[in-house]
């Protein structure tokens, strides 16, 4: 019993960033953008949240200034997508290169390069009463930090906006057929522009998540493929925020396995089970490659006659 | 040309207006793109409740204009004047505030979203949650109204192509269209859903909605519209021309092409040979696994035309690609000159002597990022006299060769390095059809090979088409051009849902007869009821 409640409180947080970063770029997605350098978002995210939070020693702050960050640096990526149309894939691979170049510096410069991490403010788990006492479930779904709840509470959210809401409609509809939603009045600049904008919102909070609320540091690298992984999620999860939910727990809970199958010490070398969320994520993706809502006008810019 | 004598006769019919109040003036109009001018000077006048046609060829600068007018172009010069008042029309919101409606040639629909969310899309009265329902209901009593009852609920996707067009206009009245364009709208149609949509366009006008028509199709003008204004290389020929003063067909054709036009293509009687291509009880399945072709079964003898009409949609297209190898046929046979070419390569098709004008010129015929000459040794490129030993290319011969080309399919380009996607569609075509024709078929099989060229290119390639039937070749004609089919074919079988619904003598073919066959009514039936 302690087993399964442990290995279900592990599989929502490590779902977490996963599901953050993918709750904002099924939006960006959606329009028609995809954006590789979601990985490289949330790394300038987990350092600013650090950075943030040993300047303001508040975590809270710290994850506002990692948002911010975020927005700021896929502007860049924005502006070179959307504004001058330039490839999506050099310039999201771009941003990854340019992201971990920019976070190794800056870490070194701010808290130098061999010394101990500095203690800051992280997010605690946060135990809500009644619900946190039923057996089994309920230490592991409500004894959670903050951003664990907010994600999951989000899903239906962003179902709503994707799917009943004038914005969610213009967004779809900017992702299928671009030149249509011009004739109607549509700005597709606007649109899209702005839905990458949002997925910066998220993947900050993703990267901050990361760092302060998995570890409690930032370290070199730490995110170490998430943000492909959450891009893959938008794919296997059919390009809604419910599915993106879905694809998350499962990879959410290849990483809980992970430590597990390690203890169990089962002759398995450990580098195998390392390779175990990123397999499943290669095998859902191969499952789901037929069945799509996958934007008919994804990647391409759009170009005005 | 005669430009002199049509200034004349633009100011003739300049006096005689019909009557009624003005709600559109466009002055002087010019749109340059780079150093193309796509309209030069353009006036044009519409009065409230008319249907006026914009007529021209492809590349006369109609849609140039309408997109002018729409918002989508900035003009380079002149003034727009709607209901009196001068506007400036920067982007379509802006139009479509102003009671402007246009119905794209392509529809600007989104197949995977349902057919009252593209009605709403961007429709400034939406709240910032969408009340689809309430939208649905105000939708479905408007399409009561005028007769175009659509599933607001359905996919677009799942519609039909006449119904799509239905729902592109509901979607302009839905923002109070006024004036409404119709970009060539009849090219998708049937001849049934040609009836229903001028039955709409009357109800429409009736109500005091006004219509611009814009088409190259001579006898629709005739039919529905109540002014004409002509434009020919960007530039007004007629200018308001009252449809009822116009004495036939012939009249606005050579307004619109500038010169004399023969509208009927020349044929003499055919004098079939041996038979080249057999085709017997030929089944195939299409790309989503349905059964597309049902035991079909003909055969075409050289110096002969066999026509294929129908509806789109009902086999033609896995016919041709059967025929060519491009899809498996689950059963039956084909015979080429009495060699067995069921379920080969394209490559060992073609070597019998085939070939082929495809339905889309575009995406199957050439190779837009290509240049000319590269396009045109797409075929033969591995064999001599454009390969030497070695399997070098001979650019020398082939340039040489695809200057020739050029100048006897009448194919207008600055050179034979031009991309082919730089051409104009007519002489894409006019392209594709002389690499196909230059190597003297046995067989020639041709799909929609007039499809969105102007009058002077679909005589020229459909004189072509009877040229190599006299030269002894047997003509696979498959069109959607009803006038087409009977004009040029000798013999006519008429395809719907895959089956053959009946083979009809060009002497005896006529729109009523094939219309019945295409909407899957046979003979005897249509006698018995």
């Amino acid at each position: 019993m302690q087993g399964i409640t442990s290995f279900l409180q592990a599989t929502l947080r490590l779902a977490t960033p996963t599901l953050l970063a993918s709750l904002g770029i099924v939006f960006s997605e959606r329009a028609g953008i995809v954006n590789i350098g979601t990985e490289g978002m949330m790394l300038i995210g987990a350092l600013a949240g650090v950075m943030g939070s040993y300047y303001t020693g508040s975590v809270i702050l710290g994850t506002l200034i990692a948002m911010l960050v975020t927005v700021l640096f896929v502007s860049i990526f924005g502006f070179f997508t959307v504004i001058i149309k330039a490839d999506q894939t050099v310039i999201g691979t771009g941003m990854n290169i340019l992201a971990a170049g920019l976070t190794i510096t800056a870490n070194r410069a701010v808290f130098g390069a061999s010394t101990s991490p500095p203690s800051i403010d992280v997010f605690d788990s946060w135990r809500i009463p009644l619900l946190a006492d039923i057996p089994v479930i309920g230490p592991a779904l409500f004894n959670q930090p903050i951003p664990v709840y907010l994600a999951f509470l989000f899903v239906p959210i962003a179902g709503f906006i994707m799917f009943r809401t004038n914005t969610g409609l213009k967004l779809r509809a900017v992702g299928e057929n671009p030149r249509a939603c011009d004739t109607v009045g549509i700005s597709v600049t606007k649109v899209r522009f702005l839905a990458v904008l949002y997925s910066g919102v998220l993947a900050g909070f993703a990267g901050a998540f990361v760092s302060m609320g998995q570890m409690s540091f930032f370290t070199e690298g730490i995110i170490s493929g998430g943000g492909f992984m959450a891009v893959a999620a938008v794919v296997f999860g059919n390009y809604t925020p419910r599915g993106v939910m879905f694809s998350s727990l499962v990879f959410g809970a290849a990483y809980a396995l992970m430590p597990r199958i390690q203890a169990a010490s089962m002759g398995i070398p450990g580098q195998f089970i390392l390779m175990l969320p990123y397999l499943i994520t290669i095998i859902a993706l191969c499952l789901v490659i037929r069945r799509s809502n996958r934007p008919t006008s994804s990647a391409v810019p759009y170009i005005k006659e | 040309m005669s430009e002199m004598n049509q200034e004349v006769s633009v100011n003739e019919v300049k006096e005689d207006r019909v009557a009624g109040k003005e709600i559109l003036r466009m002055v002087n109009v010019s749109k340059h793109f780079a150093q193309v001018v796509a309209n030069k000077d353009v006036n044009l006048t519409v009065v409230e409740g008319e249907v006026h046609a914009l007529l021209g060829e492809n590349g006369a600068g109609k849609s140039t204009l309408m997109n002018v007018l729409y918002g989508l172009y900035a003009p380079s010069a002149g003034e727009v004047y709607y209901k009196g008042e001068k506007v400036e029309i920067h982007s379509p919101g802006q139009a479509i505030n102003l009671g402007i409606g246009m119905v794209h040639q392509h529809f600007m629909l989104i197949p995977a979203l349902s057919a009252i969310e593209n009605v709403v899309l961007g429709y400034e009265g939406n709240g910032t949650v969408l009340d689809l329902k309430a939208a649905a209901k105000t939708f479905s009593d408007m399409s009561k109204q005028y007769g175009m009852a659509i599933d607001p609920w359905m996919r677009v996707e799942q519609l039909s192509v006449g119904q799509q067009q239905r729902l592109e206009i509901l979607k302009a009245l839905y923002r109070d269209a006024e004036l409404l364009i119709l970009d060539e709208p009849t090219a998708v149609l049937t001849p049934q859903e040609v009836e229903n949509l001028f039955d709409i366009i009357r109800q429409l006008t009736k109500e005091g909605k006004t219509i611009i028509f814009i088409s190259h199709k001579l006898n629709e003008i005739m039919t529905i519209c109540d002014r004409c204004t002509v434009l020919r290389n960007g530039r007004v020929a007629a200018e308001g021309l009252p449809v009822k003063d116009i004495k036939n067909a012939n009249q606005l054709a050579e307004l619109m092409v500038g010169q004399t036009v023969n509208l009927k293509t020349d044929k003499s009687v055919a004098k079939p040979g041996e038979v080249v291509l057999q085709v017997k009880n030929v089944s195939a399945l299409n790309d989503r696994k349905l059964q597309a072709l049902n035991d079909v079964s003909f055969e075409i003898r050289a110096g002969e035309i066999l026509g294929v009409a129908g509806v789109d949609g009902n086999g033609q297209s896995e016919l041709v690609k059967v025929l060519t190898g491009l899809i498996p046929a689950s059963e039956g046979q084909v015979r080429i000159s009495g060699v067995d070419c069921i379920n080969k390569s394209p490559k060992q098709i073609l070597e019998h002597g085939v070939s082929h004008i495809p339905e889309d010129r575009q995406k199957m015929g050439m190779i837009a990022a290509m240049n000319l000459r590269e396009n045109i040794c797409l075929m033969e490129y591995d064999r001599m006299p454009y390969s030497g030993k070695g399997g070098l290319l001979r650019w020398s011969w082939i340039d040489e060769h695809s200057r020739e080309l050029c100048s006897k399919y009448q194919v207008r380009t600055p050179g034979v390095q031009e991309l082919a996607g730089n051409l104009s569609g007519g002489n894409q075509q006019k392209l594709v059809v002389g690499r196909e024709l230059d190597r003297e078929p046995k067989l020639l099989i041709a799909v929609h090979p007039s499809r969105g060229l102007d009058i002077g290119a679909t005589k020229y390639i459909q004189s072509r088409i009877v040229e190599e039937r006299d030269r002894g070749a047997a003509v696979l004609l498959v069109s959607t051009e009803l006038d087409e089919v009977m004009d040029l074919s000798d013999r006519i079988i008429v395809l719907y849902e895959g089956e053959i619904m009946g083979t009809i003598e060009q002497k005896d073919a006529d729109r009523n007869a094939l219309g019945l066959l295409m909407a899957g009514i046979k003979n005897n039936e249509a006698q018995a009821g």
